[in-house]
């Protein structure tokens, strides 16, 4: 087994992988970067697990920040389990539990082998795609609580929301992959059996003939009534909707051609078009779950509810109670623990309240609070616990009550926008009008052919191709963006993006990162080994400023620090041997009253005060690149949360024309938006915190943006890893190539269906035509729309 | 001509089989976690699974 990576100098712990400061946590002959790491290693060792670290290199996942011990005291209560438990019996209990934090094999090895760290457990089985571990354990040998201690005491942390109190999500629709299988096994046994129909076959076996066309006959059936549901169903919508969407000509024709074929080989005179009809099902369906392929990882539905925690302590009469979210009432006294997230507006009663807004309204810093002050539901406390007396329930507090909009209710989400559905109606008249045509004709000359002849037009007229090369267009632009990270909700989206003619921007996380921050020192020179002790006690704390300063400087040495302090709000102290330092605020470093504007650090050694660490945003690095592109054909704004201090900066990054809003609230981005749709833009928004979450469902299409596409993004039509932000134009542009590629591709199929025509009019469409027309247009519309569609996407270099 | 009669439904019954099996492998849900299968067949230990309760 091969002990701690030891490179030149950096020495990585054994367990995460994070450089180590020193070589003093170590346990046979391997080094952790700190005690959290080195328990995980003797829990696994104890259970001889050490197989999870031989599969890949420090798989584990650090564990400098503990989790509080009683954190999953909640689950003790039989309400709230009842609610999370899938399956129960007198012995067994199956919990299906979300684990954020998986990521390699060693996660799935040491996940499945759970049995040997917790012996109440069964069995454990992991689904990677969706990051999620079904786990039978027995009931009087261990608890919910005690499975969900022993995920988190090696470092899989379950993570239990709020939203997993609603009823059960509903199982995954497999149906058309069914339906799909029944078609293609349909389709490729009547091609097999039209074959003898279309080679000629002698009179002399009429009776195999029929034998061939009554099996054909039967495979149909399945398809007609099972593998065309979905079309029937989405016609039938839309129609009640008062709109023909391309699916109800589609459903026509397949009833028709099926009609048709019956009454041909009842009667005895052909064989029917069965193979056209199970071949054109079988392919729209393959169309439609290529265009319908989601991302099962990522969710575009979120509420709030995934955020907030299912159930927080109470305080009554002294003691800590575990009560579940939806059970807090108004007057109820809440303990918020260190990093946890307040669940409902309330006034602070004890503590020192330091919170972080950021996610809920943008300000980039946590602000303070006094008690007797109103905090928001949608904070996150940052230092130490505190008390607050809620004031209003969950659902009611500020920021659900954005969700709760009753507009957002009404947006049903029936696709009924997109240019093909417009362009199949079209397609519809004019064969309608052709039809009525030939049958008026024939009527006069010869009626024996009217009703082959309008049969005929019905069924090769439908516009399956149009249907085809949108879909499979769709379908791989969706799989050339998931590629670079731009995960969209459906195909609509892809209309969407190309029209917006108005784009908003968040400021903070979005245009600026809201993990690095830029830094300037400003006083009198610091040496080498100053900084080094500066960083060594900024990495002492976990105030996002420490933790951004300590990142800055470049941790190199570790000290021993005496006498470590952190007064909330104020700054941090700490005495290496001789030398006392302390980091904070201008009030807490000099002992002066007195305001500094902007963000700044102060640096105090003995009894001087060196200087301070002015702390200014950092933008993402293409976003001057990717404004300067957008700058030429949109018009943009920009909305923030946050204070002025950026302003100058960032008008003369975004031009002169651009608008610019500081301090607004969630409601006032949503109103911003709306007035734009109100003077008729297309508004796209991107942004990234539940602040923006209201104006992303508002707008037309809302990008959220994200560090890591396993983090939680606000609910949104797309989804876009933040370094790939940058390729937002080209990704407009692949998106507006999509019409055009479909346009083309109708083109072509437009002309076999001249030709098509050309035979149905005169009623003498043959299968043999038809199953020669119908595979050759379908494939080479599919060729033309998967390489146009691809080639586009390589010139534009994705 | 009867022999022709027989493949038929002999050639049938081995797609619908295969069908079947298709169907079933969505059903258990095969094809959703791509990922698992491949790795867990490097473990060396047994899972529990294998074990009786």
């Amino acid at each position: 087994m091969s002990s701690s990576v030891i490179t030149e100098q950096e020495i990585h712990c054994y367990h995460c992988g994070e450089t180590c400061l020193n070589t003093k946590i170590r346990m046979a002959e391997k080094v952790f970067c700190c005690d959290g790491c080195k328990m995980v290693y003797q829990i696994l060792n104890q259970s001889e697990l050490c197989e999870y670290y031989n599969l890949n290199d420090n798989p584990g996942i650090n564990q400098r920040v503990r989790v509080r011990h009683d954190k999953f005291a909640f689950l003790d209560d039989e309400k709230i389990q009842l609610q999370l438990i899938s399956f129960e019996d007198e012995k067994q209990v199956h919990i299906t539990f979300y684990l954020p934090q998986m990521h390699c094999s060693s996660c799935l090895y040491l996940l499945e082998n759970l049995h040997r760290l917790n012996p109440g457990v069964v069995s454990s089985k992991v689904n990677f795609t969706r990051k999620e571990a079904d786990i039978v354990f027995l009931k009087d040998k261990t608890s919910l609580r005690s499975v969900a201690e022993t995920l988190t005491n090696i470092g899989y942390e379950p993570y239990i929301s709020l939203n997993d109190l609603k009823e059960k999500r509903p199982a995954i629709d497999r149906s058309m992959v069914y339906q799909i299988g029944v078609a293609g096994f349909a389709f490729g046994n009547i091609m097999l059996m039209s074959f003898p129909e279309y080679l000629g076959i002698d009179a002399s076996e009429k009776g195999l003939l029929t034998i061939f066309r009554w099996a054909n006959f039967g495979l149909a059936i399945p398809v007609l009534l099972y593998s065309a549901l979905p079309f029937y169903i989405s016609s039938w919508k839309s129609l009640k909707h008062k709109f023909l969407n391309i699916d109800a000509p589609i459903a026509l024709a397949v009833i028709i051609t099926f009609i048709r074929s019956a009454y041909e080989v009842i009667s005895g005179t052909g064989g029917g078009y069965f193979d056209s009809m199970t071949g054109i099902v079988f392919f729209m369906l393959a169309g439609r779950i290529l265009q319908d392929k989601t991302y099962r990882q990522l969710s575009f539905e979120r509420d709030y509810t995934s955020y907030f925690p299912i159930a927080i302590s109470v305080l009554k009469e002294g003691k800590e109670t575990p009560t579940a979210l939806p059970d807090i009432k108004p007057g109820d006294t809440l303990l918020i623990h260190n990093e946890e997230l307040i669940p409902a507006d309330g006034l602070l009663t004890r503590g020192k309240a330091f919170i972080d807004y950021s996610f809920v309204t943008g300000e980039s810093l946590p602000v303070q609070k006094e008690i007797g002050e109103i905090v928001y539901a949608g904070g996150k406390q940052t230092e130490g616990n505190i008390e607050i007396l809620v004031v209003k329930e969950v659902t009611q507090s500020y920021l659900t009550k954005l969700w709760n909009r009753d507009e957002f209710k009404e947006q049903e989400e029936i696709n009924t926008k997109s240019f093909v559905h417009l362009l199949s109606r079209y397609f519809t008249y004019i064969v309608l009008a052709i039809a009525a045509a030939t049958v008026i004709y024939w009527q006069f000359n010869d009626p024996s052919r009217v009703w082959p002849a309008m049969t005929s037009i019905f069924i090769i007229a439908c516009p399956c191709a149009l249907f085809l090369s949108n879909t499979f267009t769709n379908g791989n632009i969706l799989r050339i963006l998931g590629r670079n990270h731009l995960y969209l909700r459906n195909a609509q989206t892809i209309e969407d993006l190309g029209k917006a003619t108005h784009i908003v921007f968040d400021k903070t996380g979005t245009l600026t990162s809201s993990q690095e921050q830029d830094i300037v020192y400003d006083g009198k020179e610091l040496n080498e080994f100053q900084l080094q002790q500066v960083a060594a006690l900024a990495d002492h704390s976990n105030h996002p400023l420490s933790k951004a300063l300590a990142r800055h400087i470049g941790r190199k040495q570790g000290f021993d620090i005496d006498h470590f302090k952190e007064i909330p709000g104020q700054g941090i102290e700490g005495q290496f041997g001789e030398d006392s330092l302390k980091l904070g605020s201008y009030v807490f470093t000099t002992g002066n009253t007195g305001h500094t504007s902007g963000t700044s650090v102060f640096v105090r050694f003995g009894d001087e005060v060196f200087g301070q660490f002015r702390f200014s945003n950092h933008y993402r690095e293409a976003i001057p690149e990717l404004i300067r592109e957008l700058k030429k054909e949109y018009k943009l704004s920009v909305l923030s949360g946050d204070n002025m201090a950026e302003q100058e900066n960032l008008q003369k990054l975004m031009g002169s024309n651009a608008t610019l809003l500081f301090h607004q609230k969630p409601e006032d981005k949503l109103n911003y938006i709306r007035f734009l749709q109100e003077k008729g833009e297309k508004v796209m928004m991107i942004g990234d915190g539940l602040n923006d979450a209201g104006a992303l469902k508002q707008s037309d299409i809302g990008i959220a943006v994200a560090e890591q596409t396993n983090n939680f993004t606000p609910s949104s039509d797309a989804i876009i890893e933040a370094k790939k932000l940058s390729g937002l134009t080209r990704f407009i542009r692949l998106c507006r190539a999509n019409r055009n590629i479909v346009v083309a591709s109708f083109v072509l199929s437009i002309v076999y269906n001249v030709i098509g025509l050309f035979f149905a009019v005169q009623g003498t469409l043959s299968p043999l035509i038809a199953a020669i027309l119908m595979p050759s247009s379908s494939l080479s519309i599919l060729l033309l729309t998967f390489g146009s569609s691809s080639l586009i996407a390589k010139r534009l270099k994705l | 001509m009867s022999v022709i009669i027989i493949l038929m439904i002999a050639s049938i019954s081995v797609a619908a089989i295969f069908l079947v099996a298709f169907l079933w492998g969505v059903k258990s849900g095969q094809f959703e976690d791509d990922f698992s299968p491949s790795s867990r067949i490097l473990f060396e230990d047994k899972p529990a699974s294998t074990k009786t309760v």
